[in-house]
């Protein structure tokens, strides 16, 4: 018995679908450079001081990330569309290694894409220190945590026909309310609410590299709970997903 | 809803028993109790002397489900190897791949698979475990005629090294030609238990109909080669051992017997009869 095959086994079909691939990695990127390179040589972006292939590559990154975790809530729908779940059910395989196998999957795949990102950055121009681009990656790494969870919860809690919606919902929410899109101002509700999304901590992880701070002891806070909650609910709808379809 | 009641039946290691019912029996549910993934309500079930869950995760069960298709994205040798990777004593692949005739597909991917191939790869899935209970919710319901052959073959050759195979089948038979035993199943609950012989003669019987109403049941139970009769409003089905000799004495008796049927039972209808006596829920 070895879950180190089955994990292999798992990469090597993640990589194999050429469609996934393409929209994982290549919507951000297009997306990047629809936005940034016409503004390329805008070096202070409404005097921030802050280029805007920087400022771009930072929200894209935070973005991109998250859709590829979440996305594989879409993965397993279509897996458990065919039945594929309860035919692994009937075999040895653990929770454990199940999880471990989509959660490395998930990450491979935002890491590609944020690598992506990163070069697209530095061809438009953007220059950072070595320690700034591997504080901001590691941050980036802990702070999609709780999407890679959340992406396995939903793909056991949601049927094929819906997970379209529901991924590309959830991602705008996230998205929206966390600040990715347009920055959350220091104080209000909506600043309150912000705080409380692990989206708002993925994209204070990516602001890193636009001289921010990194997290307070506050989103360490709430990426573990949104983890432990998420992962509860995982692993909870794992186990009751044995129906028939 | 209770799509089972009260399934009493043991399966002795080595055996090969079918689990025989027409569509709506409960064969499905009773598979999915036994192989951990449904818990039963009320009772319990063991697989050597395991629970269900605890028997699957040792590895010693393989299971083919009646529905279900492939993952997508992997050949068919390294679907075959990955789920093999999940045991603890898996057959060779290229063996199963050969004893499944999946081998001229080896290479394909998965999802480049007609339905009868498909089957067959689920097939090898469920035999590269090496189970020592092997599970097949109707395997062959979705395979041509030479599928089943080889099929039926290739399970044959896998009962003589000593396994336990329980199938899901609803085609008599299949139960006659393969199983050394059959459990018949109707309406949630087992109605029969026995060699296949012995559940061929109560279900391959033919059933007698005819408009014959004030007859009491008993005085027709009585006739020469009816097993069993029951009525409907003016009409009585007689369910018949012979129905040539059932047919003679029931026009010597009651001459006045008319709009009369003799009909191959099906399964379904031998069932019927059957557990007609049953209470109704």
């Amino acid at each position: 018995m070895s879950s180190a095959s089955y994990i292999r086994f798992e990469l090597l079909r993640t990589f194999r679908n050429r469609r996934f691939f393409l929209f994982s990695f290549g919507f951000p990127l297009v997306l990047y450079f629809l936005i940034a390179a016409p503004n390329r040589h805008v070096h202070s972006l409404n005097r921030s001081g802050i280029s805007a292939p920087l400022y771009y590559m930072v929200g894209l990154a935070a973005f991109g990330s998250m859709n590829a975790m979440l996305a594989t809530g879409a993965r397993i729908a279509a897996e458990r569309q065919v039945g594929w779940n309860r035919q692994l059910r009937t075999t040895p395989l653990t929770p454990r290694t199940y999880f471990r196998a989509k959660v490395l999957t998930a990450y491979v795949v935002a890491v590609g894409s944020l690598v992506l990102l990163a070069l697209a950055g530095t061809v438009l121009g953007v220059r950072l220190p070595a320690h700034e681009w591997l504080r901001m990656g590691w941050l980036m790494l802990v702070g999609l945590i709780p999407f890679a969870v959340i992406g396995v919860a939903i793909g056991h809690l949601v049927a094929a026909d819906s997970i379209g919606p529901v991924i590309g919902g959830t991602l705008a929410l996230f998205a929206f309310l966390g600040g990715v899109w347009f920055p959350i101002s220091g104080s209000g509700t909506l600043h309150d609410i912000a705080q409380a999304l692990p989206s708002y901590w993925l994209v204070q992880a990516a602001h890193v590299a636009l001289g921010g701070g990194g997290w307070t002891s506050r989103g360490w806070l709430v990426v573990a709970a949104w983890t432990a909650a998420m992962l509860v609910v995982a692993v909870r709808a794992y186990r009751r997903d044995t129906a028939r379809a | 809803m209770r799509a089972v009641r009260g399934i009493d039946a043991t399966v002795t290691a080595g055996e090969t028993v079918a689990l025989l019912g027409p569509n709506g029996a409960g064969k499905s549910t009773t598979l999915d109790i036994l192989l951990g993934l449904l818990d039963p309500d009320g009772g319990s079930a063991t697989v050597f002397g395991m629970s269900p869950s605890d028997a699957v995760s040792s590895g010693v069960v393989g299971a083919m489900l009646q529905t279900g298709g492939l993952i997508r994205d992997l050949r068919v040798r390294e679907l075959v190897t990955m789920m093999a990777s999940l045991y603890p004593d898996p057959l060779d692949v290229d063996e199963v791949l050969a004893l499944t005739g999946t081998e001229p597909v080896a290479d394909r991917l998965t999802q480049k698979l007609s339905g009868g191939q498909v089957q067959r790869v689920r097939f090898a899935l469920a035999l590269v475990a090496n189970p020592e209970l092997l599970v097949l919710d109707e395997p062959t319901a979705a395979m041509d005629v030479e599928g089943r052959r080889e099929f039926w073959t290739t399970m044959r050759d896998f009962a003589s090294r000593g396994k336990t195979i329980l199938f899901a089948t609803h085609y008599l038979e299949e139960a006659d030609a393969y199983a050394d035993r059959a459990v018949l199943m109707a309406r949630g609950r087992v109605v029969a238990d026995g060699p296949t012989t012995e559940i061929k003669a109560l279900v391959g019987t033919r059933t007698i109909r005819a408009t014959l109403p004030g007859v009491p049941l008993e005085q027709l139970e009585r006739l020469d080669g009816v097993s069993h009769a029951e009525r409907r409003g003016e009409a009585v089905i007689l369910a018949c051992s012979d129905s040539d000799a059932a047919i003679r004495a029931l026009l010597a008796a009651y001459p006045e017997a008319r709009d009369i049927e003799i009909t191959g039972a099906g399964l379904e209808e031998a069932f019927l009869i059957l557990t007609e006596d049953g209470e109704d829920e």
